[in-house]
């Protein structure tokens, strides 16, 4: 084997590349730079439903991503969904009477939750929780329940 | 003559050997000593098995029944690191040279030292360039192995196994396919090194003349018996038939010119016959 | 119809027997890699073969795939309105799947049969033979540094791939198509997770790598020392490397991503 410099200063190259590629998939890919990088804050609410919502869904306010849903648990208590979220530092003004309902994206698009701010003095703080919530809107009981109005109308109407 | 050789004397005993493969008995049953600080010389036509004598040897090949002492130790019943350590101690040159094709010359011959020693780069550097100038080949170390012709890889090969001062050298067939000057070279090379250096040599070869010339002792070997031994004098006179049809290259002999077969003339009649049969069969299994 | 069944089982035990030797081959190469650790060198000359003489063949071939998502992922997507989803879409496809498996293939295409060839001429030239006889083993010596090499090399490997790939995709996507930049990235920051994704492609790839090294460094230590031995166990490393990736790719994506 001939021991080049040309040789060691390749695999070098070559290793740097493969870490450079496995950076770039960590961060910015999969985007762990958000959790890296930014301080948050966790807060908590309870819905009846959380639909279709998943961990990583967005939370955002006033139609602006401010951060995510980190965990989704079921209570069997009280038979409700925890939905945990991590939300920007930068955003700590939230009032605490601030309301959350689940909102979809577009007829077929993603669940979010949208935060409604109220107009408390005091603010949400890591920990805090969420009294004033809102379900997913679940399209197959919207459905129903407009086939069912429908149908009752008709009725009404032939009478 | 057989037995006189005490085994106190000899570095390599091989015992009764035996050895088959496939269905085909390589050795049936055979001993042979190899004398400490002498060429012994082990003859035979092609395919004897003779590479295959000195992978036993060598501990490379697992003997069927028999068995091969090296200075006093059961090759095949060292454990793995004692037969490594015993190993370190043999010298052997392959037919091919077997150089390592990615290293030039002059690693090939350090591999060896680099591998087992731990000695400072300054003085493998001296040891090799010794090497290589016992085999005349100290300007050829920059080269790489496929740069080299067939006589000087196995010159080359032949300093990577001293390279460790062994206390012998095997030499699997160091004549075949040399032109007479490297043929010449090699000759003096092996007798030289086993004076200068108190070697035991054990070289296998069908080279008659060359092998006679060099060797101390001479064992002849055919369908895995030995059929003749002693001096090359002794050899020379033998009177098996054998042994003179080998030593003086007669075509027909003991061992016919041809392979065996069924009578020539029944042979030339059937075949029209057979072809048609083969056909046919081989039709019938379609 | 006996002489098939006779067939058979001769090839079943065949196999096994094969499977039996690469076994032990791979135990010893495993046992090898303590001694050769404190030598670097051997590794990272065994890297530059195995790994610097096949980046070019990734980085080509992970920008063409890249680029190609892009194109067939922006006409699919723009169907439902959804053009924003490209990135995830070339994202996770790439980095689940395609990153993993066909940089593997590869590999085993260009190291994986180089190994082979390698290792088989070594072995019909006596070579692995000549340096057991100086009390060298081969396996340690040759093998060994080599399976180390293809094992750090594939993850690395595959991780460019991505890497290429996704910005393949960025360049059609939206230098060509029109997306938009930044839904292109955080639309994939928002879907793909590290640990379900990034982390599970590594693990995939380094699966892959330790296979296809594998068949590669014991299909030539295993090979007929003729050359057409040599040719032969090149083609069976190239096919049974590709089987394998794909078949265990299968069970991989079952066990990480089935939930």
């Amino acid at each position: 084997m001939q021991h080049t410099s040309t040789q060691d200063t390749l695999v070098g190259l070559f290793v740097a590349a493969g870490i450079v590629g496995l950076l770039f998939l960590a961060l910015q890919v999969s985007g762990l730079s958000a959790f890296i990088k930014e301080d948050t804050y966790t807060v908590t609410a309870r819905f009846e439903n959380s639909g279709g919502l998943k961990v990583k869904s967005a939370v955002s306010s006033a139609g602006v991503k401010i951060g995510q849903v980190s965990a989704i648990k079921f209570d069997p208590t009280t038979y409700e969904s925890v939905v945990e979220m991590r939300i920007n530092s930068r955003y700590n003004t939230l009032p605490d009477d601030t309301s959350a309902s689940i909102f979809t994206a577009g007829l077929l698009g993603e669940q979010y939750v949208n935060l409604v701010p109220g107009g408390s003095d005091e603010t949400l703080k890591d920990g805090s929780m969420i009294e004033l919530t809102q379900s997913a809107i679940i399209l197959e009981k919207l459905i129903g329940q407009f086939l069912f109005k429908s149908a009752e109308e008709k009725a009404e109407t032939n009478k | 003559m057989d037995n006189s050789v005490s085994s106190q004397n000899s570095l390599v005993s091989v015992h009764n050997l035996s050895f088959s493969r496939g269905n085909k008995k390589i050795f049936d049953d055979i001993s042979l000593e190899f004398e400490r600080g002498k060429i012994t010389a082990i003859m035979g036509p092609s395919g004897t098995g003779k590479t295959t004598l000195l992978k036993l040897i060598g501990g490379q090949l697992f003997p069927e029944r028999g068995s091969v002492t090296v200075n006093g130790q059961n090759v095949h019943r060292l454990r793995r690191s004692e037969l490594y350590n015993l190993r370190k101690r043999m010298g052997m040159l392959f037919q091919s040279g077997a150089l390592l094709t990615d290293m030039s010359v002059y690693d090939n011959v350090a591999f060896p030292l680099r591998e087992h020693t731990h000695l400072p780069e300054s003085m493998i550097r001296t040891l090799v360039l010794m090497k290589l100038q016992a085999v005349g080949l100290r300007g050829a170390r920059d080269l790489m192995p496929n740069e080299l012709s067939g006589g000087m890889a196995r010159r080359i090969a032949l300093a990577r196994a001293i390279a460790l001062d062994p206390m012998m050298i095997m030499y699997d067939e160091p004549f075949t396919g040399q032109d007479p000057i490297s043929m010449g070279a090699l000759v003096h090379l092996i007798k030289s090194l086993n004076t200068t250096l108190g070697l035991t040599s054990i070289i296998v070869s069908h080279d008659v003349h060359e092998t006679a010339a060099i060797a101390d002792y001479i064992y002849v070997i055919s369908d895995g018996k030995i059929v003749g031994q002693g001096t090359p004098a002794e050899i020379q006179q033998s009177e098996s038939e054998w042994v003179q049809q080998f030593m003086t290259g007669a075509a027909d002999g003991p061992v016919h010119f041809h392979y065996p077969a069924a009578d020539y003339v029944d042979d030339l009649l059937s075949s029209a016959k057979r072809s048609r049969r083969r056909v046919s069969k081989r039709y019938g299994q379609l | 119809m006996i002489q098939f069944v006779q067939y058979l089982g001769r090839t079943t035990r065949t196999s096994f027997t094969k499977l039996g030797r690469g076994t032990f081959f791979l135990l010893h190469t495993l046992a090898g890699i303590g001694d050769v650790l404190p030598r670097p060198r051997l590794i990272l000359n065994q890297m530059y073969s195995v790994g610097v003489l096949s980046f070019l063949i990734i980085t080509i071939s992970g920008l063409f795939v890249g680029m190609v998502l892009g194109l067939q992922g922006y006409y699919i997507l723009s169907d439902f309105g959804a053009e924003e989803t490209l990135g995830v879409m070339v994202a996770a496809s790439l980095v689940r799947e395609l990153g993993p498996v066909v940089s593997a293939l590869l590999f085993a295409g260009r190291a994986g049969s180089a190994l082979t060839a390698e290792i088989g001429l070594m072995k019909a030239t006596e070579q692995l033979s000549g340096m057991e006889m100086m009390a060298v083993d081969p396996i340690k010596r040759i093998i060994s540094p080599r399976f180390l090499a293809g094992l750090l090399s594939m993850p690395l490997l595959a991780a460019l791939f991505s890497m290429i790939g996704i910005i393949g995709g960025f360049m059609v996507g939206v230098g060509l198509l029109g997306v938009d930049e930044g839904a292109y990235w955080s639309q994939m920051q928002d879907s793909l997770d590290f640990q379900d994704d990034i982390v599970n492609g590594v693990i995939k790839s380094l699966v892959f790598g330790f296979v296809a090294t594998w068949i590669a460094l014991f299909e030539g230590y295993d090979t007929i020392p003729t050359s057409e031995g040599v040719s032969r166990a090149t083609t069976r490393t190239v096919v049974n490397s590709a089987f394998s990736i794909l078949g265990l790719d299968f069970i991989l994506t079952a066990l990480m991503f089935g939930d």
